[in-house]
């Protein structure tokens, strides 16, 4: 067993693990935290995907020891304090960008990084963005103008802020 | 699918992670972003018995300028190269071939070195680094050994690197500009069924130099074409060569004679300067 802390969603935590232990797995079974998915558990489908540090990763496919002494934010973790949901989760339920849901908490994650590096993206490069993540509803015109969505209202909020 | 049990172990540097490989021998496996590893670990394919977490040595990371050469720290991040300032300048098609790679989860973690020690035939950063001339740096227990590209791979997953080395950098030659100031000529062709895949067939081209992914058990050089441009061919004659001497393999995508067919347009189209 190997211990790693972490930070998780803002909470510091510490836990024995076997080295052999996915980063999803440790999410979802350790931790409770069950927003990111496995999918196709082969680093293609984005359902579990989360941010590292900030960056959007595929949690299937990293170790909870990868993760050690790093900042891990899950779908969980972008709920305002208020318990309401956060911005691009918001423009997800207004745009209607979801179908049967599983693959949404990897969507809003991938949307939240692509956000970050690219506050003003094109349609085009948020499709090109999101290519890391499936909607086997293939909902994706409406996922497109939820991040196209999302991306306005964190720009709006940044100039009245 | 979960790996098989294995030991994990943090290196701190470079001696540190030689030392471990010396102690541990072939059950041992470098990890960097672990995402070619992890996979074959989780079918099984692969089940070293000590994995050996080179990720956080600060050496091996990162992008410099160091004479006429830029050097590549071999766990620098695809997402690193594509966003590289000095890389857009002087080497675009290596920052453009890393932006094919996967998607930008996948680009957040796999790197450049282990992309290269992985040395399958039908990645993106193995041909633009054969179009390059790039040099691979590799460190043992006796030094550091440099090694041509062309000279590193030697069959499908394949390569020199031996069990007690590091691939520790990526060296590759720096291109300021000729004396009109022009930057390097260049085009990237990867052809796809599907979003974040692998190229059923790639070419890389640069400043007369053209490589093949996915035309033989390693990334190739498209030898009869460069020759054939060196003696004044055109574009179009020389793209007709691009297959000779490659051995494709068939499978549900492509069959021999389409990858081939697929060379010879791609070759054109990459040395016309188009990326696609």
């Amino acid at each position: 067993m190997t211990e790693v802390k972490l930070t998780v969603n803002g909470v510091a935590r510490g836990d024995e693990v076997e080295p052999r232990l996915l980063l999803v797995h440790y999410l979802r079974e350790t931790l409770g935290l069950r927003a990111a998915n496995v999918g196709c558990d082969t680093t293609s489908c984005g359902a579990c995907t989360v941010l590292l540090d900030g960056e959007s990763v595929k949690s299937c496919t990293v170790l909870a020891v990868q993760a050690n002494g790093r900042a891990v934010t899950t779908a969980e973790g972008v709920v305002n304090a208020d318990g309401t949901l956060g911005v691009v989760q918001q423009a997800f339920r207004e745009e209607h960008g979801l179908q049967c849901g599983f693959c949404t908490p990897g969507m809003v994650m991938a949307v939240t990084s692509l956000l970050a590096e690219n506050p003003q993206p094109t349609e085009q490069e948020v499709r090109e963005g999101l290519e890391g993540n499936f909607c086997r509803c293939t909902g994706y015109h409406n996922i497109v103008r939820a991040a196209l969505n999302a991306a306005a209202k964190l720009q709006t909020s940044e100039v009245s802020a | 699918m979960i790996p098989a049990s294995f030991e994990y172990e943090v290196a701190a540097s470079a001696q540190h992670a030689l030392a471990l490989l010396a102690e541990h021998g072939e059950d041992a496996k470098l990890l960097a972003g672990g995402h070619s590893l992890l996979p074959m670990m989780k079918v099984r394919l692969a089940q070293p018995a000590v994995l050996i977490d080179i990720a956080r040595v600060p050496e091996l990371s990162g992008i410099r300028v160091d004479g006429h050469e830029i050097v590549i720290g071999a766990t620098t991040r695809h997402a690193d190269l594509v966003s590289s300032e000095v890389l857009a300048a002087e080497v675009p098609i290596l920052a453009y071939a890393a932006a094919q790679v996967g998607d930008p989860q996948i680009r957040h973690r796999g790197t450049i070195g282990g992309s290269v020690a992985h040395a399958d035939p039908s990645a993106d950063l193995p041909v633009a680094l054969l179009a390059l001339g790039a040099t691979i740096e590799i460190t043992g227990p006796a030094g550091t050994r440099a090694v041509g590209v062309d000279d590193f791979f030697t069959g499908p997953f394949e390569s020199v690197l031996q069990p007690d080395e590091i691939l520790s950098a990526i060296r590759v030659p720096r291109h300021r500009g000729d004396q009109a100031g022009a930057g390097r000529t260049w085009g990237y062709q990867k052809f796809v069924r599907r979003a974040n895949d692998w190229a059923i067939v790639g070419v890389a081209a640069c400043d007369g130099r053209v490589a093949l992914a996915s035309m033989g058990g390693t990334p190739l050089r498209a030898h009869a074409t460069e020759d054939a441009l060196r003696s004044g061919a055109s574009i179009e004659e020389a793209a007709q060569l691009a297959a000779v001497g490659t051995s494709p393999g068939a499978d549900f995508h492509a069959d021999a004679d389409f990858r081939e067919h697929l060379a010879r347009v791609l070759t054109r189209r990459a040395l016309e300067g188009r990326t696609g």
